[in-house]
């Protein structure tokens, strides 16, 4: 897949529908032979109808990195991250990124129909990635009903909508009906909301677990939504200045200084992300802190061989 | 006509200071500046007060020049779309150079108020230490700051009366913050902590409350067990306005008879908020003061209905509506019905009828804010499947006053047409999913004469009525549009034809060839244009690029 670089830095909407669903068809066979690797439940071969939706949904973010072999860590996960950024032309860094490739998937028929023949890529972007997470909410099920036979939103994939921030989600999320005690134990809350700091960023960010299927989603989002602070000097306001901003530059930082992803559990110790399970890992995760790796080093140094191995292994 | 102005110097400064106070807007107190130079020297020095909805519209230096004797400040940063997650997280909006230079040029601040801003906790411990007179700070929708700045607040501002904490988003690595303020502090008169995600001292905030007499507003985060909660209105029975913590507990008689009367002996409650986790087993403690409660948010809130976020501000009496708040239009059209004084809504929901709409708008022709919310983009009236063009359109015909509209659902120029022809007094308008092409851009911008604040997302509005409408953005304070059809050559000619106007580009992709080299027919995914005397800031990280 050749993407026009050149003409697309600034947006994805200038893609064309047609070149989009071309590069979600070619990712899409290298994608199915990973999940095939993955860890997970169910007969090897069966792939459930949910399960291709949600390859589908995270087409965008997977075919350059796994061509090029495994990766392990949060640096080797920028640079894979790094290649299929420009790849697929994913969307911007927001917390929601990991669904980014869903605006490249065949839009639902519901409501999306209508605005065919406005030329315009970029307002079509969000109708499709409505369209498809229909579908995909609709066969994983739904935590909030809807009385007229769509397939509601089961969580927000397009980015900022509907327009409600993300402490009320997490408190809708943490107050869940009555009536919902006998659905689904899986489904869980639509969203989590779970702190992020990073050691010298003068930020903290929150991101949603929800909208991550594994490790390498989550990592590649948070790279995004830190790579800023991982380069050059902070200004006195502690905003970075503007730099020469090159992928090279990136990795070598990272490479070198080894930025490490851990997270506190339910009982409050501290862990390396990706230790356990996925599932696990959402559901006892109560925040994250990207530390340097020198730090990090008292917390297990055989966990962490032991958590690339793994890494290698599940991604 | 030169000795004309002479009748400015028959009365003493001090008596044209006073007749100044009377002016009700700074846009009439900037008029009476222009008379002559003797009013501009004492409007000058008498203006205390100073609101600056765009941090980055003018230098902090310069603001501080231009009013020297400012007692209360109020500054606003990010667009508000950062709400939602489409600004970047390093865009700016930092509050270090303001609080740098009203620390140099107003050392007599007593008032602060910073809305979606990056704080640190630098800046904080900055306000505690150079402004003796503090009284009032107000963080809403903040970050970049911890607990530890709290601590400094509470330690060096002996005046306090207001620390209103609202939506930021708090680092907590200072568990005890509270117990800095000084066993001698006792001018506390609101203590909004609800945004704090950590654990509160109980103890010492009982202590904090028992000793501030004219506490009015004190709003708890979501630690604060029911059980503390008596405790904490015994001590505050003067309070008017409460946010509980948490609002749930296993269900025991004697708490809650406790807590009953405990809400009831507090006899000038007239808000509540709060609530966290609610459930039926306490709510019926606050029943006795329903009568006096005017905030109706509270319904929704003790409802927790999972969608609707809130109503704002409901000034009626008795709560009209019988049902509660549901998802669908009906609710909306009984709170009409039901609460003649309504004048601002935030409705959540998922389906809507243009009929509904109608009958809002004849309703209540009073409103100033409606924001209607429908969950998926471009959902047509669920009935006629038509847009809803009609229903928006009445609302903004009825309520001649609105001065607020978000609008959703499926909508074409149509509806754009009559908000650009009918809502005169319009100020900020949110727009999502919605409209044809150029048209419905079109008349918004050529229309609406008192247009302030316009954020557009996934619309197909380009570049033409852009161009054709670049002096109205001057007029306006910032316009926000986000993947629409806007290219950089548009944006290049209106960043050449307005100097007033900083014109950001943001891409946050950060790969490609640099903006300089790109060709004009490239597509523009997010751009902030806002009018400034400070000229293109230099705090934009490597995402924006400001086009000149």
């Amino acid at each position: 897949m050749s993407p026009p670089l050149e003409h697309d830095y600034i947006g994805l909407s200038e893609l064309p529908f047609s070149a989009a669903a071309a590069a979600a068809g070619a990712a899409e066979d290298g994608a199915l032979n990973l999940k095939e690797t993955e860890l997970r439940l169910g007969l090897p071969g069966s792939e459930s109808p949910d399960r291709k939706e949600k390859v589908g949904l995270t087409l965008g973010l997977l075919p350059k990195v796994f061509g090029s072999g495994a990766k392990r860590g949060f640096s080797d996960a920028i640079d894979g991250a790094g290649k299929w950024e420009l790849a697929s032309g994913g969307c911007g860094s927001e917390v929601e990124g990991g669904k980014g490739g869903a605006l490249f998937s065949p839009r639902g028929e519901d409501g999306g129909g209508q605005l065919s023949g406005h030329g315009n890529a970029g307002k079509d972007v969000a109708p499709k990635a409505d369209g498809q997470e229909r579908k995909a909410a609709g066969q994983v099920g739904n935590s909030a009903g809807n009385d007229r036979g769509v397939a509601p939103a089961a969580k927000a994939q397009v980015v900022g909508w509907p327009p409600i921030r993300s402490y009320r989600k997490n408190t809708m999320a943490t107050n869940p009906s009555k009536d919902k005690e006998d659905a689904d134990e899986k489904q869980g809350p639509g969203c989590l909301y779970i702190k992020v700091s990073m050691d010298g960023a003068p930020y903290l960010r929150k991101v949603d677990l929800k909208a991550y299927n594994n490790y390498k989603e989550l990592s590649s989002a948070l790279e995004k939504m830190f790579s800023c602070f991982t380069i050059g000097q902070c200004g006195s306001h502690g905003i970075p200045g503007r730099d020469g901003l090159s992928e090279s530059r990136l990795t070598d930082l990272l490479n070198g200084s080894e930025y490490v992803l851990t997270y506190e559990d339910k009982d409050g110790d501290w862990m390396l992300v990706g230790d356990v399970p996925w599932e696990m890992f959402t559901n006892s995760c109560k925040r994250m802190r990207i530390m340097k790796g020198s730090d990090a080093i008292g917390l297990a140094p055989r966990a962490m061989e032991k958590c690339k191995n793994r890494i290698r292994i599940s991604f | 006509m030169v000795g004309g102005f002479r009748w400015a110097a028959m009365f003493p400064d001090e008596v044209w200071e006073h007749v100044f106070s009377f002016l009700p807007a700074d846009a009439d107190r900037n008029a009476a500046a222009l008379v002559c130079r003797a009013w501009y020297r004492i409007e000058q020095r008498s203006r205390w007060r100073v609101f600056v909805g765009n941090c980055y519209a003018v230098e902090p230096a310069a603001a501080v020049r231009r009013f020297p004797e400012v007692r209360a400040a109020a500054i606003k940063g990010k667009p508000h779309f950062a709400d939602f997650n489409l600004v970047p997280s390093d865009w700016g909006g930092g509050a270090e150079a303001w609080v740098e230079a009203m620390a140099e040029g107003w050392p007599h601040l007593e008032e602060l108020r910073l809305k979606r801003m990056v704080v640190s906790d630098d800046c904080l411990e900055l306000i505690a230490r150079c402004f003796k007179n503090f009284k009032v700070l107000s963080l809403v929708s903040c970050e970049g700051f911890s607990t530890a700045g709290l601590a400094a607040i509470a330690a060096n501002c002996r005046n306090l009366r207001e620390l209103n904490l609202h939506e930021n988003e708090v680092e907590d690595n200072c568990l005890h913050w509270m117990s800095h303020f000084p066993e001698s502090f006792t001018s506390l008169v609101t203590l909004n902590i609800a945004c704090l995600e950590g654990e509160v001292n109980v103890y010492v905030l009982e202590r904090l409350i028992g000793r501030c007499p004219n506490l009015k507003t004190l709003r708890l985060n979501h630690s604060v067990p029911i059980q503390r909660l008596v405790g904490l209105l015994h001590r505050a029975p003067q309070l008017v306005d409460l946010g509980t913590g948490k609002f749930a507990a296993q269900h025991h008689p004697e708490l809650f008879s406790t807590l009953e009367s405990a809400i009831a002996g507090c006899k000038n409650l007239k808000s509540l908020s709060g609530f966290w986790e609610a459930g039926p087993t306490y709510l019926p403690a606050i029943y006795s003061v329903m009568d006096l409660i005017e905030d109706d948010g509270l319904i929704a809130v003790a409802a927790s209905c999972k969608l609707l976020q809130e109503l704002r501000v409901f000034p009626s009496d008795p709560y009209g509506a019988a049902q509660p708040i549901s998802l669908t239009e009906h609710g909306l059209v009984a709170i009409s019905a039901g609460c003649p004084m309504l004048h601002s809504v935030l409705y959540f929901c998922r389906q809507m009828t243009n009929s509904a709409l109608l009958t809002v708008a004849k309703n209540c022709p009073n409103f100033t804010c409606f924001r209607l919310c429908i969950m998926e983009p471009h959902t047509p009236d669920y009935i006629t499947r038509q847009p809803l063009d009609a229903g928006f359109s009445a609302i903004v015909e009825s309520c001649k006053h609105l001065r607020r509209l978000s609008l959703s659902g499926l909508l074409t120029d149509l509806v754009f047409k009559s908000i650009g022809a009918s809502a005169n007094c319009l100020e900020m308008l949110s727009v999502a999913f919605a409209g044809d092409g150029d048209a419905g851009l079109h008349y918004i911008l050529s229309g609406c004469k008192n247009l302030r604040k316009l954020e557009i997302r996934d619309c197909p509005f380009g570049d033409q009525p852009l161009l054709d409408n670049a002096a109205k953005l001057e007029t306006m304070r910032s316009l926000w549009m986000s993947s629409c059809s806007v290219t950089l050559g548009a944006c290049r000619q209106l960043a050449r034809k307005m100097p007033l106007l900083n014109v950001e580009v943001i891409n946050e992709r950060k790969r490609g060839l640099p903006l300089e080299l790109q060709p004009d027919n490239c597509p523009v995914e997010k751009l902030y244009i806002y009018r400034t005397v400070a000229g293109p800031r230099s705090d934009t990280p490597s995402c924006v690029w400001i086009l000149r």
